[in-house]
C-alpha cells in the first residue's frame, strides 16, 4: 500500500494492521539482536581501546608515543571511512570467521569494527573530563595504573560514560539499519526491500516508528542511569 | 643556617628523635616549555626533624608546591638528593615508589576527594590500595574518621559536605594507612579563617597524638604561626631562611621573610597607630 493508491489515512491504518506487522515483528528480532550483540562488544572492546589511548598518550600515567600515536591512526582511520564501505570490506572476513557473508550474525563484524573506533574516542573524552587533582591524589596514594583505571578513572567518569554509550549505542542502531540493505536483514532491510523497491509506505512508516521508539528509549534509559548516579553523588 | 638540635623548640623536646628524618640536598629542578626554560629549584638545602611541624612560605611562583611534591616524587627532580627516613627517594623502581608513597600521606588546596565514592569509601581507598581485608579496613575507616570528628558523615557523598569538612576526609583519607609522613600542598588556602584554624587544630591534634612529621606549604605566615615549629623561607626557587618560626617571625633576615613579617603584623593597623587613628 502507498500514497498513490490509497489515502494516507488508509496507509497509516495500513502501517499499524496485522499484515505488516507479521513483516515487522521478526525484522525487530533480528535488529535487536545484531544492536545488542554490537552493544556488548563494541563496550567492551571500545573500552578497552579508548583507555588504553588514554594511559598511552603522551600525557597519559603510561607514555608510549609510537604505540599510541598507530592506535590513534588506526582508529582515525576506520572512524574516517563510511559506514557502508567497511560493512563491504568486512563482509570477506565474515565469510572466512563464520562461513557465511549474509544475516544478522555476518554483519556483527562491520558493525563493531565500524562503531568500537567511534565508541573508544567518546571514552577518551569522557575520562579525559576527570580533574588532574584526583589522578594526581590517586598516584600519590601509591595507586598502580591498572587500579587507578578500574578504581578511580572509570567510577569517576561513570556518568559521563553512559552518556556516551548512549550515544554509540544510538549510532550502532542507525548502523544496524545500514547493514541491512547489505544483506543483514533487521528493520534497515525491510524499509528497503519493501518501503524503497516495492512501494509499500505502510511497512516503511511501521520501520520507521519502531526505530523511533527504539532510539527513543535508548535515550531515556541512558539519561535516566546517568542522571541518577549524578544525584546519588549529589554533584547537582 | 640549619634546623639543628639547639633550635628545637619546646614542644618538640620529649621524645621525639631530634636528628634530621626529612633530609634533601641540593635539589634542582628546571621545567621546559614552549616559551623557555623555568629553573623552578635552585639547590634546595633542607633537613626536617622527626615529629616536627615544618612549615614552607613563599609567594606565588617561589617553586613551593614543586619542592613538596619533589618529596613525594610527584615530581622528578633534575638532580640532588630526598631522603625520607633511611629511603633515597630517587632510586626507587615504579613498584618501590608506589609502596614508598603508600607511606606517604598527601593533603590538597582542592581536596581531590573521589566523588564517587562515599565518606567511607574515601577513606578506605589507601587501604584497599595497600592490600589490607575488608574488617581490618572497616576498623580503620572508622578510627580515623572518629579522630577528624566525621564519624556522622560517614555514609555521605563528598557533593553533601562543606569545605572544611572535606578537607577533615582528605585529612583522614592522608592518614589511614598510618603514614610516615603527611604533606600539606596548601590545604588550608581555599578555607575560610574559621575552617583553616579547625583544620590547623587538627593537624596539631594528630602530630601530638601520633608524632606524625607534617610539611605544609603555604603562602599565609598565620598559618605557620599557628601550627608549625620550624620554617624555611622560599624565594626564587632558593631556601633564604629557615628556623624555628619565632626566630624567623621576631628577627626575620631575608627580604621575603622580613615582608611576610610586615604583611602579617598588619600593616594597615600600624600606620593607623602611627597616624594616631587607632586605639
Amino acid at each position: 500500500m502507498n500514497l498513490m493508491n490509497s489515502s494516507f489515512f488508509a496507509v497509516i491504518k495500513s502501517a499499524f494492521g496485522s499484515e505488516v506487522w507479521a513483516i515487522i515483528t521478526p525484522a525487530i528480532v533480528d535488529t535487536v539482536y545484531m544492536t545488542v550483540l554490537t552493544m556488548v562488544f563494541t563496550l567492551v572492546l571500545g573500552l578497552i581501546l579508548g583507555i588504553v589511548l588514554l594511559v598511552t598518550a603522551e600525557e597519559g600515567v603510561h607514555p608510549l608515543p609510537l604505540f599510541n600515536k598507530v592506535i590513534g591512526a588506526v582508529v582515525n582511520v576506520l572512524r574516517s571511512l563510511p559506514s557502508m564501505i567497511l560493512i563491504i570490506l568486512t563482509l570477506p572476513l565474515s565469510r572466512m570467521v563464520i562461513g557465511k557473508a549474509y544475516g544478522p550474525g555476518a554483519c556483527i563484524f562491520a558493525l563493531v569494527v565500524s562503531c568500537v573506533p567511534m565508541f573508544a574516542r567518546l571514552v577518551e573524552n569522557s575520562i579525559m573530563e576527570v580533574p588532574k587533582g584526583k589522578i594526581e591524589a590517586a598516584k600519590a596514594m601509591g595507586t598502580p595504573n591498572f587500579q587507578l583505571i578500574i578504581k578511580v578513572l572509570i567510577p569517576e567518569a561513570l556518568p559521563s560514560l553512559i552518556r556516551s554509550f548512549t550515544i554509540a549505542v544510538i549510532a550502532i542502531i542507525s548502523v544496524t539499519a545500514l547493514a541491512g540493505s547489505f544483506g543483514a536483514g533487521g528493520l534497515g532491510d525491510v524499509a528497503v526491500r519493501f518501503g524503497y523497491s516495492r512501494f509499500k509506505t505502510d511497512i516503511l512508516i511501521a520501520a520507521v516508528v519502531v526505530l523511533v521508539i527504539i532510539v527513543q528509549l535508548v535515550q531515556f534509559i541512558g539519561d535516566s542511569l546517568s542522571k541518577y548516579i549524578i544525584k546519588k553523588r549529589f554533584l547537582i | 643556617m640549619s634546623i639543628g638540635r639547639s633550635q628545637v623548640d619546646v614542644r618538640n623536646e620529649k621524645g621525639f628523635d631530634s636528628s634530621s628524618f626529612i633530609t634533601v640536598k641540593d635539589l634542582y629542578k628546571t621545567f621546559h616549555t614552549p616559551v623557555g626554560q623555568v629553573d623552578v629549584l635552585k639547590g634546595i638545602n633542607l633537613t626536617v626533624s622527626k615529629g616536627d611541624i615544618f612549615g614552607i612560605i613563599g609567594f606565588s611562583g617561589a617553586g613551593k608546591s614543586t619542592l613538596i611534591r619533589c618529596l613525594n616524587r610527584m615530581e622528578v627532580a633534575d638532580s640532588g638528593v630526598v631522603r625520607i627516613g633511611e629511603q633515597q627517594i630517587f632510586n626507587l623502581s615504579k613498584k618501590e615508589l608506589n609502596l614508598y608513597r603508600q607511606k606517604i600521606g598527601m593533603i590538597f588546596q582542592q581536596f581531590n576527594l573521589f566523588d564517587s565514592r562515599t565518606v567511607f569509601n574515601n577513606v578506605a581507598y589507601p587501604l584497599e590500595i595497600a592490600g589490607y581485608k575488608k574488617p581490618a579496613i572497616k576498623r580503620r575507616v572508622e578510627e580515623i574518621l572518629g579522630l577528624v570528628e566525621l564519624s556522622d558523615k560517614i555514609n555521605s557523598y563528598p557533593g553533601q559536605l562543606s569545605g572544611g569538612q572535606k578537607q577533615r576526609v582528605g585529612i583522614a583519607r592522608a592518614l589511614a594507612n598510618n603514614p610516615d609522613v603527611l604533606l600539606s600542598d596548601e590545604a588550608t588556602s581555599a578555607l575560610d579563617p574559621k575552617t583553616t584554624l579547625s583544620v590547623l587544630d587538627i593537624l596539631k591534634d594528630i602530630n601530638r597524638k601520633l608524632g606524625l612529621t607534617i610539611i605544609l606549604i603555604t603562602h599565609e605566615l598565620d598559618v605557620i604561626k599557628y601550627a608549625c615549629n620550624h620554617m624555611a623561607v622560599l624565594e626564587n626557587g632558593v631556601i633564604v631562611e629557615t628556623g624555628a618560626v619565632r626566630d624567623v617571625f621576631f628577627n626575620p633576615a631575608s627580604e621575603t621573610a622580613k615582608l611576610f613579617v610586615k604583611i602579617n603584623a598588619n600593616f594597615a593597623v600600624n600606620q593607623w597607630v602611627r597616624e594616631g587613628e587607632a586605639i
